[in-house]
């Protein structure tokens, strides 16, 4: 029986509730028991925002999560103000194109990804979420490319396939990095 | 069983309400329940069905209360402050006897308060909050899963007792998305020879009204009501045990306040304390008959509540203050963490029962 | 040969309005116009909270009553859950005009396919003759005892010219019960406003200025000559909007 607690976070209309829908999602697909809670609130677009998810084997109590056993900082102002809870032994996923400080904890598993620069580099420049996700799927057993892309290809309508491609080839390359 | 499906717990009341059979939803935007009206807004148009965003919650109220008058399935939805101004229109359906479903989806208050969950409606939902003697039957979900199948449940309650039923979630609940199940029929259909259709020449005109200048005729009115109440008292009180076979200390705890309780329950649990849980899911009525009967065996109850304490009197009343009831809380959109319900459940523990 | 018939869609019990009151001539134009328009067993009317309260008792149709001040909204939630019903409410100028203002304003702005009787009689009559949003400028009573000081109190609301800018609303006419003439034309527009209903044309509401003997402190006939000397000339009578007739009128240009 496992539990992962997941908390992603960032600014505003960095795809911080998204990249937890699909994670949620991947999560329903292999048939475990999700949670997914947005902070919600007047920081529309720009202010900091954020995103619990829990996936578990056994049905979930709180869906808050305050101990995260995975932080995803996609801006400075998150790994400053989250980075104590993380559990020890837990990971943290930074987006080191943003962040040039590194983590001071060091029980934990930090990884560095510079997800806006190689987003930019794609041509994706609003993806850097999706390469952080595909260096996720990496990281966690339980993930993989196949998972996320029958995920994709629900979430995203038929008639914006083109969308589709590219978040395949932002996660493949954080994937692959 | 069908397949599940992510979706917000605002988004699974408006859906679960379109497969129960409601065609009308009239409402006014306020945070955090506004995906219920967006979500109502893209679906009913298409289902033939009416989505109307109303100039005011007293007029969206009333509009509901219209249409709860021709027979048909109604709702509208709002947070703590709308609310208020639904209290109203809500005595309205409740002094004409009138089938709808009211979704309260609470943040902090009083006043314009926050936009975090809370509940701190409590009161205002299970005693009234609207002015005159009557009851809602309140419903309190603590999942996604249930946001679905007690919309169904809060349809079938309003027809059978022809009252207005209300949802009680929270901005927690609201918001968070969980895997649902939609496998969902539709609400049970009850007698609405009473309703407003027109006579079409071939009865005697049917009149839907709540006033009555006679202050014995309504009072027998209210005789009658009170009557239905008890009935449902008997035979609609909802709630979920939890291991409390053995406990000698047990938490009282509702909707989103209960699944933080769960955890605790679960960590004290495996530090040898034995604890259990009562969670209401009907808070009008209140389960009162499993708290008393617990009230033997257990030394201490604690109410977990994202108010400054509003549940714990009818906890205390409830075991007719035979043990000691602790409360845990958080207020203004702040929630207990498992932690902190943690420390209540050892204080008891340490503490025996006594004051 | 019969001369003189209660209109069939009025239940035959007496009425509680006050002696010289006009409502009784109002529900009766009412009535009279369900019956000939032959709707009365498909017709739902919406009570509103001041002297006509009890109106559900009288016309013999479905009704409901609505909280102070909500009947369009009421009337609104009837007739998108029934559209094959003709709705209509009956309100005075507290219960439009003051409590109920959003809830008018809107659903003539949504062309609400409904029929509002509004009857103005410049006071609160239920309550014992307070000043209403209609009452005129100097008009005594009971809450303005030294007249309807307009620096305090401000100006009376006028429905028909306020409504008539809006886009929505079909149609708009004031008329008054005060003599035999303005009652024919007074029911000519009420039957107008329940076929544009029955025509699927929206929101017809008709304004009618009537007397509150009592609360005014005047004879029956006193008052209605008051309605013509103070009355009308603020409240002028007439057509105010009639959309389909100006569309006609630019289709014929």
């Amino acid at each position: 029986m496992s539990t992962d607690k997941i908390l992603i976070a960032g600014f505003g209309g960095q795809g911080v509730l998204f990249l937890g829908k699909i994670l949620a999602n991947m999560a329903l697909q292999l048939d475990k028991e999700v949670s997914w809670l947005p902070s919600y609130g007047p920081e529309m677009r720009g202010g900091t925002a954020n995103c619990s998810v829990i996936i578990s084997d056994s049905p979930i109590g709180s869906p808050i999560v305050t101990e995260p056993d995975c932080l995803i900082a996609m801006n400075l102002p998150s790994l400053l103000k989250y980075e104590d809870i993380v559990s020890k032994g837990g990971k943290i996923f930074i987006d080191s194109a943003l962040i040039t400080e590194k983590s001071k904890r060091e029980d934990v598993n930090a990884y560095y990804i510079p997800a806006t620069k190689i987003a930019i580099d794609l041509g994706y420049p609003k993806l850097s979420n999706m390469v952080l996700l595909g260096k996720i799927i990496k990281e966690f057993e339980d993930f993989n490319l196949d998972t996320v892309k029958a995920v994709l290809e629900t979430t995203i309508p038929p008639k914006k396939q083109d969308l589709l491609k590219a978040n395949l080839e932002a996660i493949t390359a954080g994937y692959n990095y | 069983m069908a397949k599940k499906v992510l979706m917000k717990g605002n988004e699974a009341i408006a859906e679960a309400a379109i497969l129960a059979g409601c065609r009308h939803y009239f409402g006014y935007p306020i945070t955090p329940q506004t995906e219920i009206a967006a979500y109502l807004s893209k679906r009913m148009p298409k289902i033939g069905g009416t989505f109307l965003q109303a100039e005011s919650e007293i007029a969206a109220i009333n509009m509901v209360y219209g249409v709860a008058a021709t027979g048909k399935p109604v709702m509208t939805s709002s947070s703590s402050p709308g609310i208020s101004l639904k209290g109203e229109g809500i005595s309205y359906l409740a002094g004409a006897d009138l089938p709808a479903l009211i979704v309260n989806v609470q943040r902090g208050g009083p006043g314009l308060g926050g936009i975090q969950p809370s509940q701190s409606d409590y009161f205002q939902a299970t005693k009234g909050g609207g002015h005159g003697d009557y009851h809602m039957i309140v419903l309190a979900p603590s999942s996604v899963q249930e946001m679905a199948s007690l919309t169904v449940k809060a349809f079938e309650l309003a027809g059978k007792y022809r009252m207005p039923v209300m949802m009680l979630a929270d901005g927690t609940l609201g918001q968070m998305m969980e895997p649902v199940s939609l496998d969902i029929k539709e609400a049970e259909k009850f007698d609405t020879s009473w309703a407003l259709t027109g006579t079409q020449m071939k009865r005697k005109h049917n009149i839907v009204n709540s006033l009555s200048l006679i202050p014995e005729e309504l009072e027998q009115l209210n005789f009658e009501r009170f009557k239905k109440y008890e009935i449902i008292k008997e035979n609609e009180t909802m709630y979920e045990e939890y291991l409390t076979e053995d406990a000698e200390i047990c938490i009282v705890a509702f909707g989103i306040a209960a699944r933080v309780a769960k955890n605790a329950v679960n960590s004290a649990r495996e530090k040898g304390i034995k604890v259990g849980m009562i969670r209401p899911i009907t808070l009008w009525p209140f389960p009162k008959k499993p708290l008393y009967d617990l009230s033997d065996k257990v030394h201490t109850f604690i109410s977990v509540e994202l108010s400054m304490g509003q549940m714990i009197e009818d906890v205390e009343l409830a075991i007719r203050c035979k043990k000691p009831v602790m409360l845990c809380n958080r207020a203004g959109g702040c929630i207990p963490s498992p932690e902190d319900v943690l420390a209540a459940i050892e204080k008891a523990n340490k503490n025996g029962g006594a004051l | 040969m019969i001369v003189f018939e209660k209109p069939k869609s009025l239940v035959d019990i007496p009425m509680h309005y006050c002696p010289g009151c006009t409502h009784g001539i109002i529900h009766r134009l009412v009535a009279e116009v369900i019956d000939e328009l032959g709707i009365e067993g498909k017709t739902i009317g919406v009570a509103p909270v001041g002297c006509a309260v009890m109106a559900y008792n009288y016309f013999a149709c479905d009704m409901i009553e609505a909280a102070h001040g909500r009947a369009p909204a009421v009337a609104t939630g009837i007739k998108r859950a029934n559209p094959e019903n003709i709705v209509f409410s009956y309100q005075g100028d507290g219960d439009l005009a003051s409590i109920g203002m959003a809830e008018t304003v809107h659903s003539a702005a949504r062309n609400e396919n409904i029929t509002i009787i509004f009857v103005n009689n410049a006071i609160y009559g239920m309550t014992g003759g307070q000043m209403a949003p209609t009452s005129l400028p100097g008009q005594v009573t009971q809450t303005s005892p030294y007249g309807r000081d307009v620096k305090t109190a401000g100006f009376p609301v006028k429905v028909c010219e306020m409504l008539k800018e809006l886009d929505g609303p079909e149609y708009l006419e004031r008329v008054a019960v005060n003599n035999v003439v303005n009652v024919k034309k007074a029911k000519k527009a009420i039957k107008k406003a329940f076929t544009n209903q029955l025509e699927n044309k929206g929101f017809s509401l008709i304004e009618v200025l009537s007397s509150c003997p009592t609360n005014w402190g005047m004879t029956p006939d006193d008052a209605l000559k008051w309605i013509d000397t103070n009355m009308i000339p603020y409240y002028p009578l007439g057509v105010y909007k009639d959309r389909s007739a100006q569309n006609k009128e630019k289709e014929e240009l």
